[in-house]
């Protein structure tokens, strides 16, 4: 299988997170599930007349094209034109080159929140008119449109996330490269399942803060952040925390609250997004498939049950509390 | 006869490129360089509450994300009057070194020494060790470096929970208290990465290198350690080519300082040019918009009152970078100027003898390594668990303020005005919209375009490697460029 990467409106940080992988090193990886990089913006020699050459042979379909991945929004603006990103050396608008590519290829890969669904450079007045590559944030349709299906009925996969962790690629890859990538293993935005079927809050090691709705009420506090600091790990689609990044990491483990940055929409949550907008005290943004009722009831039932050691530890910057050590007392 | 040559996409470099030149007799003539991508954080930003600025702005680059953050947090900071307690500060910089450090790896070996193992050099003594560890992807040097670099971002991982856009830098300090335990840990990766930069980039200590005092004890110390050393490979490669006669531009460099240390920046803020070292006046910086795709004010503004309203039908307009200007000069930023401000011996007298070219920007950021290494291990013991790691405050409801900071890339500038409480304007200078800019008002090419003038190119080969060299030594960030 071979596979072309081409980057337009974001930050080129899914790339250089990919790079991270700590499956074993990704060129190694990568050779040995047989997968070829024809063309990499980052990671190539070829440049220039080089690699224009190349890409127009993938458009003509004079050079096969196995994996299409797509990292950054689709900029149709101005006005339609797509000038706000002419491929350089080729005056031809990035959102052209790729409508064109993806019929060519056999599968097309949306590389992070911004290919996926506009992201974080349709914030705002989205200023350059981008979308994603099938959505415009949770709507159908983007770039390609909603009818797009690549060479063996699959849509779009959009591997959301802003960034998106190395392993979420890989993986993605290495299925699609297998054949073992089908319609049922994403899910209703297109993400593949193996990670997006989690929810950031499973496995996330504030926990039993959680349990007991002792919140931290600034950054640095060990308590969970969901009633003050905005977090949305309940409702946010991604194994952020039993998948961890670089090494030990999550953006729980450092200290600031989940921003949802795998759905669509994330970078507009409507509120400041370090803090939790609430009702009559009770947070708008409820967990996953919670009836509101039941999370009232069982916040007020665990709040009045919290231990002294997680409410104190809770808002501190660490432990100053031990847990009890049994058959010795308090700690 | 002149002829015009546009390269583009120009890869292995962060984002989109393209560079146009007109040579004749095998000569550059000119150049122009187009940053042909614009997403507009700048217009998405107003309006925002200005906390918000740390979700966004380390989203305009996925390579210098840290640096961002960074900028704001310090604009942020500066707004509310905070200043970090120490642990905070020191686990800032820690964060910052580490991207810092990462970068310059990643810039080395995937981006830079790549263009050695290009056929065009199939002659050269030194190519077949080169193309056997430096070809693109599949070198010997690929694999380990991506090793090596994984194992290091490990410490973003501890000190920011992941990386790129992280959340951790607060203006305040930082969200993530390192506990005893865990500082014993950052302790050892950083050592361990000490041993992948002694063992395979250096092959020497890094105080051997950091203590290198001089373009005669660079030599000396290449004479014995030939093949030893991925830096003594790049050294001999340049020796051979004479990359220091190569890429020079306006030898006028700045830096606004780097790791906050007490007080005073660690390494130097200030300007250097023919003259030596001067104060730098941040209120002396202007954009000029004149060649760029956004309507302009009558004449070139401070950043503090900056506008970026594209238009793109704009007459004489070829880029959608600025035109940045410190007094109206064109300068160059990056390790070698931090490194020349900062008063280090060897950066001092390889621009005293060549001013800044492919070869001393790429030892000006090895050194780098070198010495910050180092540096980050003394930052790592001395941090004080049970200590507060961040002070926090109030915004106020009208503030204008600035960040500047010392991204891998160079100098990085944030200029904040808040006005009810929200974002007004949010202005941002990336290094490379230094390096990269197009022509001013008065015509005055920047920075890489003066470079370029003057290379020597065989024009029956498009793929030039000496412009690819000279491009990719200043170690641009396109995406940071044009935010």
């Amino acid at each position: 299988m071979n596979l072309l990467w081409l980057q337009s409106g974001g930050c080129g940080g899914c790339t250089l997170s990919w790079l991270g992988s700590e499956m074993g090193p990704l060129f190694a990886t990568l050779r040995d599930e047989n997968i070829d990089i024809l063309w990499h913006p980052s990671l190539s020699e070829a440049s220039a007349d080089e690699a224009q050459e190349l890409l127009r042979k993938c458009a003509a379909g004079l050079q096969s094209l196995d994996i299409l991945c797509i990292e950054g929004s689709l900029l149709r603006g101005p006005n339609g034109t797509g000038r706000f990103h002419l491929l350089a050396g080729t005056g031809i608008p990035t959102v052209d080159w790729v409508k064109q590519l993806a019929h060519r290829a056999r599968h097309v890969v949306a590389v992070g929140t911004c290919a996926a669904f506009g992201g974080i450079t349709a914030a705002g007045i989205n200023p350059t008119d981008a979308c994603g590559l099938q959505y415009e944030g949770e709507h159908k349709g983007g770039l390609l449109g909603t009818d797009f299906r690549d060479a063996i009925g699959l849509p779009v996969i959009n591997i959301a996330g802003c960034p998106t962790h190395p392993d979420w690629v890989t993986e993605t890859l290495i299925a699609l490269a297998r054949g073992q990538l089908k319609n049922e293993d994403v899910d209703a935005l297109g993400r593949p399942r193996f990670y997006a079927d989690h929810l950031v809050h499973q496995g996330c090691a504030r926990n039993e803060y959680y349990e007991f709705k002792a919140s931290a009420e600034h950054p640095t506090e060990q308590g969970c952040l969901m009633e003050h600091l905005g977090c949305k790990g309940t409702q946010a689609h991604a194994d952020c925390n039993l998948r961890p990044w670089n090494g030990n990491g999550s953006c729980l483990s450092g200290g600031y609250a989940c921003i949802r940055c795998t759905e669509p929409g994330f970078e507009e949550p409507g509120h400041p997004f370090a803090s939790t907008p609430k009702v009559a005290g009770i947070p708008i943004g409820l967990p996953a498939d919670m009836p509101k009722a039941w999370f009232v009831a069982l916040a007020a039932l665990s709040k009045s049950a919290t231990p002294e050691r997680v409410r104190e530890n809770a808002r501190a910057d660490h432990v100053v509390r031990a847990p009890t050590v049994k058959g010795k007392g308090k700690s | 006869m002149t002829r015009r040559i546009v390269l583009g996409p120009f890869n292995r470099v962060e984002g989109d490129l393209e560079v146009s030149l007109d040579i004749a007799d095998g000569v550059v003539q000119s150049a122009r360089v187009n940053s042909p991508l614009y997403r507009g954080f700048e217009q998405i930003l107003q309006g925002k509450v200005p906390e918000d600025a740390l979700v966004f702005v380390p989203r305009i680059c996925g390579i210098c994300s840290v640096a961002q953050s960074a900028a704001a947090a310090n604009a942020l900071a500066a707004a509310m009057g905070l200043t970090p307690p120490s642990n905070g500060r020191l686990a800032a910089d820690l964060t910052l070194a580490a991207e810092n450090l990462a970068d310059h790896l990643t810039h080395f070996y995937l981006f830079f020494m790549p263009d050695f193992a290009r056929i065009a050099y199939r002659d050269r003594p030194w190519f077949a060790a080169t193309e056997a560890r430096f070809k693109a992807q599949v070198g010997s040097a690929a694999d380990q470096v991506l090793s090596a670099r994984s194992d290091f971002m490990k410490v973003l991982g501890l000190l920011a929970g992941k990386w790129p856009h992280t959340l951790s830098l607060q203006p305040g300090g930082s969200s993530r208290p390192l506990q005893a335990s865990e500082k014993i840990r950052l302790y050892r990766q950083l050592r361990e990465f000490r041993g992948f930069c002694e063992n395979t980039l250096f092959g020497d200590k890094l105080e051997v290198i950091a203590e290198l005092d001089s373009e005669v004890a660079l030599q000396r110390w290449l004479a014995s350690h030939r093949d030893s050393s991925d830096f003594a490979r790049f050294l001999a490669i340049a020796e051979d080519l004479q990359l220091h006669t190569l890429g020079r531009a306006t030898d006028v460099f700045m830096s606004y300082g780097a790791y906050a240390n007490e007080g005073e920046p660690w390494l130097a803020r200030g300007v250097w040019d023919a003259k030596g070292l001067s104060p730098l006046d941040p209120g002396q910086i202007s954009e000029d918009l004149s060649h760029a795709w956004y309507s302009e004010a009558e004449a070139p503004q401070s950043p503090a009152q900056g506008s970026t309203l594209p238009e793109i039908d704009k007459a004489d307009a070829y880029s959608w970078c600025k035109a940045p200007r410190l007094a109206g000069r064109v300068v160059e930023t990056g390790a070698l100027a931090r490194q020349l401000i900062a008063g280090h011996p060897l950066a001092r007298d390889l621009v005293d003898s060549h001013g800044g070219n492919v070869r001393s920007r790429v030892v000006g950021r090895l050194l780098e390594v070198a010495r910050v290494l180092i540096a980050m291990e003394g930052w790592a013991q001395a941090l004080r668990p049970g200590e507060p790691y961040c002070v926090f405050g109030e915004l106020p409801d009208e503030a204008d303020s600035l960040g500047l900071i010392e991204a891998a890339r160079g100098s990085l500038g944030h200029w904040l005005s808040i006005r009810r409480g929200r974002i007004h304007n949010y202005q941002i200078i990336a290094p490379t919209t230094w390096n990269f800019s197009p022509r001013d008002a008065a015509g005055n090419p920047g920075a890489l375009e003066q470079a370029l003038v003057g290379t020597v190119v065989n024009e029956g080969d498009n793929t030039m490697p000496s412009v690819q060299h000279i491009v990719r030594s200043f170690d641009p960030c396109m995406v940071c460029t044009v935010h």
